[in-house]
């Protein structure tokens, strides 16, 4: 096996362009497990930790996105994440804080969690939530492709890179709302997600967004729920009033979360279990964002 | 009733010597093993060695049909590669009954199971000439049920009548019926006013120990082996590795390497017999380490169980009788399925007085994976099943569950259902009692949230929605030492002698430490009984006899036995020599602070004074009092050592709408008739209810169709720091005074009963039944599994 040890981006661009089958390895918690258990032997590994902009992350406005974005280096440890950033993407640094141990929170990112696309990854259904323009910033010898996350997962542990391609960074909205993130374990810590539940509030736009983890064979969000729990918000004045949901509509939206789903039955769990979780995590989860913004309301009034 | 030590006061124990029996020394061992510098039978190394590693079985049940080695042969790098063909000597081994081969031949009876074995002077190396061994199977169907292993005149054998070895039939390993007073017939049924019953299903527990199997065997000049390993009992390991390799017992020494853990997972042997017969071919030291996944194919595991329970009792709460049928699944193989079963028939009924049993229990010969030893032993199963009981029947007689148990509790001179006397303190009232009074923790307070503290923790999946308190109790008996007229004696090498002025004593022993604190024990025991301040642990090794198993919670007892035997001897020869040459009169004597101390007197000579050049060196066994068989039919005889008691109380939260548990507090009391060591008492106590609470919530490894679904710690999940609640424990020492200094086996009672306690408390949070450990949010929540 052939280890490529590039110094700059560029250098890395170029490696993997000449060898497309080489495996990018940055925290690399995914990639040695994956050789541990001899799932994989890649005919080289490329690795991505002497690219420092890697992991750094910048604020800014970018083409394409509103408002503020945070441009976040694919390599940026999840401990950093919730250090750095639980203000600015509260809902990623939530999902961060759930990853493994702390070992692993101070080695893994979502540049590596994107790149495994396992439908268990916690960054997803943060990523999803915090809107449909979420872009992953793909690049190559050939140029940048701005990939929108929504067309980022393409199957079961499959995205939508090309094989010359390495994620250099994610870019995500700074959050205008309240975000909340809830994972099911059968432990209390270090546990892989029976499911996993993401939601974000977005005033600005009158939008609802939603993640789904580990309940799909891929990430995706719950588009019905959104846009009814949007149309509610709406209807009602709720944005303006910032007065209850109430139970039923809660319930509704929950109940949409759990259809939205196509989980299976394995050792983690049940099919049946991980939609009645979702419908419970979703209602939560909505109740929490919700109580926190009207909370804003009331303190901006 | 003796003092009673809690706690906060096990650190101010005083004795002759601060570092002697009652003493909490540091552990010769515990710096290295946190500073990560102690050296695992992982990191064995050897010049010129080579990598050995097995080729196991894909299917649970198969033909093979032929297995063709020419691929893996002709790699470069490639030194050996071995079938069942070259197996030199015997082709089976086995704990107690030789039924599993070395290397598969004919069939394969469960998934994992080695059918060849390479050496290669790289592990990559070895593990490409597995890829190239081809093996043809036949897959057979796999017996897995109970309904299937019992039927075998319709679905099958796993091992053909003609090739049994056991003493039961079909496909039952051993049986073991129990049968007191009389029996549990219709008359007897009559004279209980409630009647409880149920069927209780128990997981496959694994003992997860971190430190994979491994060991380093090393070919030697006069043609024989020195294996360096990590295991239980090295002369029992010696024992089954011989006469496979075709060479006498002393040809073969084995020497304890680093152990990471153990809990009953290292009793079987693993990779002893491959690393050697490698060694044995290319005359090369052969190194083998187990990867993660292997190792869940490699140790055998808890018996799964069902078991099926009726209880009678009076309406003030005095049980009339118990009927019991206790059925474990054994596996392919049959490990100590027997001892197992043996235990389960014996204890299954609790540490309650009932007048009338009759109790079956038996284990499976099937597909799945062998199951063997594991802290207690097929206690653990029947505890789960009888605490539920008396909870049900505690509902049933609207009476409190503590009461009840404590109003049928056995205390010392009750009768077990064997008819062997309980001749020892058995406070088993009193535990309960102790463990009830304790104060309860917090409320859960919601206003000022750690999410760590909620069912979920970080995971955040509640701010104190659809979270309630339960509590629930339980109580266990295990017995201490091996059982049914076993030997297990131990054996304790002593020399004193003087180096750089110094009385210096050297304890040898072939005892496992597997992490119990054993060598801390020993040294300790030497301190007290020798005044010596200077204790060296020589390496555990074949070189000296036999010291029995590092299980059964027995070692402190056996093998400190042995040593305090031997220290003894020592003393005395020392003091004869005293008296020779000094011609003392005095029979005050002891040895206190590296002299020879007389009570009225005073100091008279120091150690190293009267011992001069000269060494004294002595070995002693220690055979603990004899026990018997029980009856085949009737489950009679004094078959125990020892027996020893825990209660349990569980608090925990539970997240009733997601099905999620936070344990909040596991209490224990437990007898220990004397803590030799305190600390490492409570840290036994600890330890083992930690495992049960494991088993209670999540530790199991999931079968389908004989194929493990989870073969790693992604999956088989063992609690983490935030699963593990405070643990007050209240130590009692009420000394029994068969047992050396009193002392009583520790390490398993509190593996018993605290996997019922935790399930007690989800259930009086939930209202659930929950007949089935572990609990998972499926079974909380009404969603299948
Ligand atoms: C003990 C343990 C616990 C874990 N717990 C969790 C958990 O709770 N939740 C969770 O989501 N995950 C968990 N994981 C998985 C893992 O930590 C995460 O998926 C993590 O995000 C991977 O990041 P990494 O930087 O370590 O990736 P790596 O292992 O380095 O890479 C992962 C994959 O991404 C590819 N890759 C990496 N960087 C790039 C890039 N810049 N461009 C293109 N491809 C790239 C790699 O080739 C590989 O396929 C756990 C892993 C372990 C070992």
């Amino acid at each position: 096996m052939e280890f490529l040890r590039p110094a700059t981006w560029d250098e890395a661009l170029a490696a993997k362009a000449e060898h497309p089958s080489a495996l990018p390895i940055a925290g690399g918690t995914d990639v040695m497990v994956e050789l541990n258990f001899d799932r994989r032997r890649p005919s080289a590994l490329l690795d991505l930790n002497r690219v420092g902009e890697l992991t750094k992350w910048e604020s800014g406005r970018f083409e394409g996105q509103e408002g503020e974005v945070i441009r976040l280096g694919a390599a940026v440890p999840y401990a950093r994440i919730t250090r750095e950033l639980s203000a600015q993407l509260p809902g990623l640094a939530l999902a961060a804080d759930t990853v493994g141990s702390p070992q692993i929170r101070n080695r893994g990112s979502v540049g590596g969690n994107l790149g495994a696309a396992s439908p268990a990854g916690d960054a997803h259904p943060a990523l999803l939530a915090a809107g449909r323009d979420v872009l992953v910033e793909a690049q190559s010898v050939r140029g940048t492709r701005l990939i929108p996350i929504d067309a980022f997962y393409v199957g079961v542990k499959r995205h939508s890179l090309e094989a010359d391609e390495l994620i250099r960074a994610v870019r995500i909205p700074v959050a205008d709302g309240p975000q909340q993130f809830s994972k099911i374990g059968t432990r209390n810590a270090m546990v892989i997600a029976v499911c996993a539940f993401a939601v974000a509030l977005h005033p600005k736009n009158g939008t609802v967004g939603t993640g789904i983890g580990s309940a799909a064979p891929t990430p995706r969000r719950a588009a019905e729920a959104e846009e009814f729990i949007a149309g509610e918000l709406a209807e009602r004045g709720l944005w303006q009033s910032g007065a209850l949901i109430g139970p039923a509509a809660t319930r509704r939206f929950g109940e949409l979360v759990a259809a939205a789903a196509s989980p299976i039955d394995d050792v983690r769990g049940t099919a049946a279990y991980r939609r009645h979780a979702l419908a419970v995590m979703a209602r939560r989860t909505l109740t929490w964002t919700w109580d926190a913004y009207t909370h804003s309301l009331r303190s901006a009034a | 009733m003796s003092p009673i030590r809690t706690e906060k006061n096990l650190q101010s124990i005083t004795t002759a010597h601060p570092d002697g029996v009652g003493g909490s020394p540091l552990r010769p061992d515990g710096i290295l093993k946190v500073r990560g510098e102690f050296a695992y039978s992982s990191d064995l190394w050897h010049e010129d060695m080579l990598w050995g590693m097995a080729l196991r079985s894909p299917h649970a049940h198969a033909r093979i049909l032929s297995i063709d080695t020419t691929g893996a042969l002709t790699l470069p790098g490639v030194h050996a590669v071995m079938t069942h063909e070259d197996v030199p000597g015997a082709k089976f081994y086995g704990l107690e009954i030789h039924d599993q081969p070395a290397l598969a031949f004919g069939k394969v009876r469960f998934q994992g199971e080695p059918v060849a074995i390479v050496a290669a002077d790289h592990p990559e190396t070895a593990r490409r000439a597995l890829d190239r061994i081809k093996v043809e199977y036949e897959v057979l169907p796999t017996l897995t049920t109970e309904e299937q292993c019992l039927h075998p005149e319709t679905y099958g054998y796993v091992h053909e009548p003609h090739e049994y070895k056991a003493d039961a039939s079909g496909n039952v390993v051993h049986e073991q019926k129990v049968v007191s007073g009389l029996g549990v017939t219709d008359e007897v049924r009559a004279t209980a006013d409630v009647v409880v019953t149920g069927d209780y299903e128990v997981g496959m527990q694994d003992q997860a120990f971190l430190g994979p199997e491994s060991g380093l065997a090393v070919p030697a000049e006069d043609g024989g082996i020195d294996l360096f390993v990590a295991t239980q009992w090295l002369h029992v390991d010696r024992e089954q590795i011989a006469p496979v390799l075709g060479l006498p017992e002393y040809k073969v020494r084995l020497t304890l390497a680093g152990v990471g853990g153990a809990f009953g997972g290292r009793e079987d042997l693993s990779m002893q017999i491959h690393a050697c017969l490698l060694a044995q071919r290319t005359g090369r030291p052969v190194k083998i380490v187990y990867s993660r996944e292997e190792s869940f194919f490699g140790h055998v595991h808890r018996h799964p169980a069902r078991l099926s329970y009726e209880h009678g009792a009076t309406r003030d709460g005095r049980l009339v009788y118990c009927e019991a049928r206790i059925v474990l699944d054994g596996g392919a193989y049959a490990s100590s399925s027997p001892a197992v079963v043996g235990n389960a028939a014996s204890l299954g009924i609790g540490p309650y007085e009932v007048p009338n049993v009759n109790m079956l229990a038996l284990a499976l010969y099937s597909n799945n994976p062998s199951c063997g030893a594991m802290r207690g032993f097929g206690a653990v199963q029947a505890c789960f099943a009888y605490e539920t009981q008396m909870d049900k029947l505690a509902a049933a007689l609207d009476m409190d569950p503590v009461e009840l148990r404590r109003l049928n509790a056995v205390s010392q001179g009750s009768v077990m259902p064997t008819g062997q006397e309980i001749d020892a303190p058995a406070p088993v009232a009193e535990l309960l009692r102790r463990v009830k009074a304790r104060p309860l923790p917090p409320a859960l307070d919601l206003t000022d949230l750690d999410l760590r503290d909620l069912p979920g923790a970080l995971s955040n999946t509640s701010h104190g929605e659809g979270i309630v308190r339960g509590v629930g109790y339980a109580v266990g008996i295990k017995n201490v030492g091996f059982s049914e007229g076993f030997d297990d004696y131990s054996t304790a090498r002593v020399r004193l002698e003087v180096i750089g002025g110094e009385p210096v004593a050297m304890v040898h022993t072939a005892m496992a430490e597997v992490g119990q604190g054993g060598v801390t024990v020993q040294g300790q025991i030497v301190r007290t009984e020798l005044g010596v301040e200077r204790v060296t642990i020589h390496p555990a090794d074949t070189e000296v006899g036999s010291a029995g198993s590092t299980s059964a919670s027995r070692q402190t007892y056996m093998t400190g036995g042995a040593v305090k035997l031997a220290a003894e001897a020592v003393r005395n020869e020392l003091l004869a020599l005293g008296r020779r040459r000094y011609g003392w009169t005095w029979n005050d004597l002891s040895l206190v602070g590296g002299k020879v101390v007389s009570a009225s007197a005073g100091p008279l000579v120091p150690i190293a004074d009267l011992l001069g050049d000269s060494a004294i060196d002595v070995t002693r066994e220690h055979h603990h009092r004899p026990t018997v068989a029980f009856d085949k039919e009737t489950g009679q005889g004094s078959g125990h050592v020892q027996y020893c008691f825990c209660a349990h109380r569980a608090v925990v939260d539970v997240d009733v709408e997601l099905g999620l548990v936070k344990v909040v507090e596991l209490a224990a009391v437990q007898d220990v008739g004397r803590a030799i060591n305190p600390l490492s008492v409570v840290g036994q106590i600890q330890g083992g209810a930690t495992q049960g609470l494991g088993l209670a919530v999540m530790e199991e490894i999931v079968v389908k169709d004989g194929k493990v679904l989870n073969p790693s710690f992604t999956d088989y999940l063992i609690p983490t720091i935030l699963d593990t609640p405070p643990q007050p424990v209240e130590v009692l020492e009420l000394a029994d005074e068969h047992a050396p200094y009193g002392l009583r086996g520790v390490g398993e009672a509190p593996t018993l009963s605290s996997t019922p306690a935790v399930v007690a408390a989800i259930r009086q949070a939930t209202g659930l039944a929950l007949n089935r450990v572990p609990v998972r949010p499926e079974h909380l929540t009404g969603t299948g599994g």
